[in-house]
């Protein structure tokens, strides 16, 4: 078996040793339920507060402004479902504004609210870098809308979008605006106030924290109803006792990727320029998905012509190289993603997308020997497609 | 030559046990499967390629701890075999998907993936095995467990794909391998072995045919041979050589399908005696040895998946057309052979030796 070089970080990322020490007290020593009465309870529920605080600072918010939750989807799902639902009880507004470019945790709340709940949702466009513009969201909101949804960056294509700007327009009619920023919080500042955003997802296993284990931030005054009903955890918005030791590797994992974004950042960038310059030069028929700059410093995504983009992966784990991309599905399903529609993409291009994405253990020599390979393996892909 | 293998998985046992049995020798094996056709709204009963049958694939290859991967394949199987299997009905024949799916499937489209991924083998659950010869010839025999022998569909292979090909179940019988499934804690190893055609879904072929072409069902007079007309049929697709139930015409003995002509969309019928036939014209003829035999021979011919074979001396001609030459062959039975179906494959063996065949016209 060849040696394995792991290139997709956007999909999920190895947990930090340091977070996996941080967790390992919280599951036999101090195992308590937070909401006991008694010192085990008590020791429990400090842990979980003390993780709060934490999350709070790197968010730069109240510590009552985050609720727990188990992932980045479920964090998407609160946030559109439960704020629509409020929203609609609150004004009467039935309108949903939602990016195509989303990820399916966003678009499929916001379909089965309209299936189901009688909301109706307006999709906003986006370029062909797959940004919404401010002026999107500005034609589009109306006194209706129920809550905007646009994402901070993109998972398949690493754009990021004007999520500040688009903020900003939401405040000024009161109208709810959320972002999921599950791709975004590895690289880019997650600071709800600079931002201005009322709803902001989080999941820890983006930026080597445990896969299982999410976060909402609610600005105070937004409203929202829980999904999951019970007991009074979570402020009343997430029944269910918490997850103690999930939660305290959230907040080390986000304090440490804090603390280090900049070195982190500094590590990837030229590494995926590298990767970017070579294969738009080296690789015929090939072009960049996404923004060229605006976009998430340790992303790369790429279209190629005339390629069978599930083989072309297939062809690479092969090759030891592990990669994702837009359009390949693990059942075989050659359909583009909607991303790759929603950038303008047509079925000839949009069929042979990949990413390739680096982190923490990716090194000068991963990216040289998976430049070597590329081009022979494009090549192969596009001989039987 | 290495020994990396790609198996194709279906979620059946015996592609399983297949690619437990590479592992347990020494290859490094990958898993396969292929994404195929299904009807609009009946992807759950597909017996192949359903969410079931890839999950199940999954569940095998980790158990293996084997890379695992999907093929799309669907318009390519409708364009080859679905359609072929609808456009053989149309022309009055009993078409052979497994054939076709066998020749322009497996053991091309699937192949060729196999080999672009560095494989030296492709395998697969069939039931048959394969042999060198001492000058350096691969030869196609029948399996250890002649009940469960698919060698039939594997006419089809030349020298250069049997050199790929690779059978670990054709040399075990059937049981043997459903205890091996459960030796390799297979999660298949309880799954019902699968039946028919696997686009049919489970249903009759009649049903499938009503429903994706329906233009091919016209009504039209049912005939003796000498000319008597005694009722009239649906449809010639929904009649098979040899049947005798459902005919809805009263006669005194037993009447069986005799042959089917689309040109004048009749349908012919007579007693049992008229059904055997002594002879039959095979087209698109692969001989395995990659040889046509210059001289006529005896063997053994098979003129269906399920017929039993029978003696019959066969000789192999080219036909030339231009632009092309193909290979056809004339068996003359030595005695009549009840159900020859145009449409089906005619493949002769030498006792346990397949030779080659084709497709009966």
């Amino acid at each position: 078996m060849v040696d394995h070089i792991y290139l997709d970080y956007a999909a999920t990322t190895p947990m930090d040793p340091r977070v996996l020490n941080a967790m390992l007290p919280y599951f036999n020593e101090t195992f308590g339920n937070p909401s006991s009465i008694h010192r085990y309870g008590q020791q429990a529920e400090a842990a979980v507060e003390s993780a709060r605080e934490t999350v709070a600072a790197a968010l730069n918010c109240y510590p009552d402004e985050i609720v727990f939750t188990s992932c980045g989807s479920e964090s998407d799902n609160l946030a559109i479902r439960g704020t629509a639902l409020a929203m609609r009880e609150k004004t009467g507004a039935n309108w949903i504004l939602v990016s195509r470019a989303e990820h399916p945790a966003v678009s499929k709340t916001a379909e089965q609210l309209v299936r189901h709940y009688g909301f109706q949702v307006e999709w906003l466009e986006t370029d062909g870098a797959g940004t919404v513009s401010p002026e999107t969201v500005k034609k589009a909101i109306c006194k209706d809308t129920a809550i905007v949804s646009v994402m901070y960056a993109n998972n398949e294509i690493g754009t990021i979008n004007p999520v500040a700007d688009i903020a900003s327009i939401c405040r000024a009619r009161n109208i709810p605006f959320h972002t999921d920023a599950v791709q975004a919080a590895a690289y880019l500042t997650v600071d709800a106030q600079s931002l201005g955003v009322d709803l902001m997802s989080l999941g820890a296993h983006k930026f080597y924290g445990p896969k299982g284990v999410g976060v909402l931030y609610v600005r105070k005054g937004t409203p929202i109803c829980p999904l999951q009903t019970g007991g009074w955890q979570e402020s009343g918005l997430r029944a269910g006792t918490q997850n103690v030791p999930y939660i305290v590797g959230f907040a080390e994992a986000l304090r440490l990727t804090a603390e280090e974004r900049t070195h982190r950042i500094a590590r990837v960038r030229p590494l995926r320029d590298r990767i970017i310059g070579t294969i738009l030069e080296e690789i015929p028929d090939s072009l960049l998905t996404g923004h060229p700059v605006t976009r998430l410093p340790n992303h790369s995504s790429f279209a190629f012509k005339s390629t069978d983009g599930n083989l072309l992966l297939t062809l690479l784990d092969g090759a030891g190289f592990a990669c994702s991309s837009g359009s390949a599905c693990k059942t075989g399903n050659p359909e583009p993603s909607e991303v790759m529609t929603a950038i303008g993409l047509s079925r000839e291009w949009g069929l042979g997308s990949l990413r390739v994405t680096l982190g923490a253990m990716t090194t000068p020599a991963h990216v040289d020997a998976f430049l070597k390979a590329l081009p022979e393996l494009v090549k192969k892909s596009r001989a039987l497609s | 030559m290495g020994n990396k293998v790609v198996v194709a998985m279906s979620g059946g046992v015996d592609s399983s046990v297949a690619a437990a049995l590479l592992k347990q020798q020494g290859y490094d094996v990958i898993g396969m499967m292929l994404r195929l056709w299904s009807e609009t709204g009946r992807e759950e009963s597909n017996r192949c390629c359903t969410p079931d049958s890839m999950a199940l694939a999954r569940r095998v290859a980790a158990r293996l701890d084997i890379p695992f991967y999907v093929v799309d394949a669907k318009e390519l199987f409708y364009s080859t075999v679905v359609q072929s299997f609808m456009d053989g009905y149309a022309q009055g024949v009993t078409p052979n998907p497994c054939v076709i799916c066998n020749r322009q499937i497996k053991w091309d489209f699937l192949l060729t993936h196999a080999l672009t991924l560095g494989a030296d083998y492709l395998a697969t659950g069939h039931y048959a095995r394969k042999q060198e010869t001492q000058d350096g010839r691969w030869q196609l025999l029948r399996s250890a467990d002649r009940s469960k022998d698919q060698s039939y569909v594997l006419h089809v292979l030349t020298q250069e794909k049997l050199a790929k090909a690779l059978f670990p179940v054709g040399e075990y019988p059937k049981p043997e391998i459903r205890k091996l499934a459960g030796t390799f804690s297979l999660p298949t190893a309880t799954r019902s072995d699968s039946q028919d055609l696997c686009f049919l879904a489970g249903e009759d072929y009649r049903e499938f045919l009503r429903r994706n072409a329906p233009e091919i069902g016209h009504p039209g007079p049912i005939l003796t041979r000498d000319g008597k007309v005694l009722g009239e049929h649906q449809g010639l697709a929904y009649y098979t050589i040899g049947q005798r139930k459902g005919l809805g015409v009263a006669s005194p003995i037993p009447l069986y399908v005799l042959a089917k002509e689309a040109a004048t969309n009749t349908l012919f019928i007579g007693s049992e005696e008229e059904l055997g036939r002594r002879e039959l014209i095979a087209k698109d003829v692969n001989w395995i040895s990659g040889e046509t035999p210059e001289e006529s021979f005896r063997a053994e011919v098979k003129t269906r998946y399920t017929a039993r074979e029978a003696w019959a001396e066969i000789t192999s001609y080219d036909v030339n057309q231009p632009g092309e030459t193909f290979c056809s062959l004339r068996v003359r039975f030595d005695m009549p052979q009840r159900d020859i179906t145009p449409g089906q494959a005619a493949v002769c063996y030498d006792g346990d030796l397949v030779l080659g065949g084709g497709t009966i016209v």
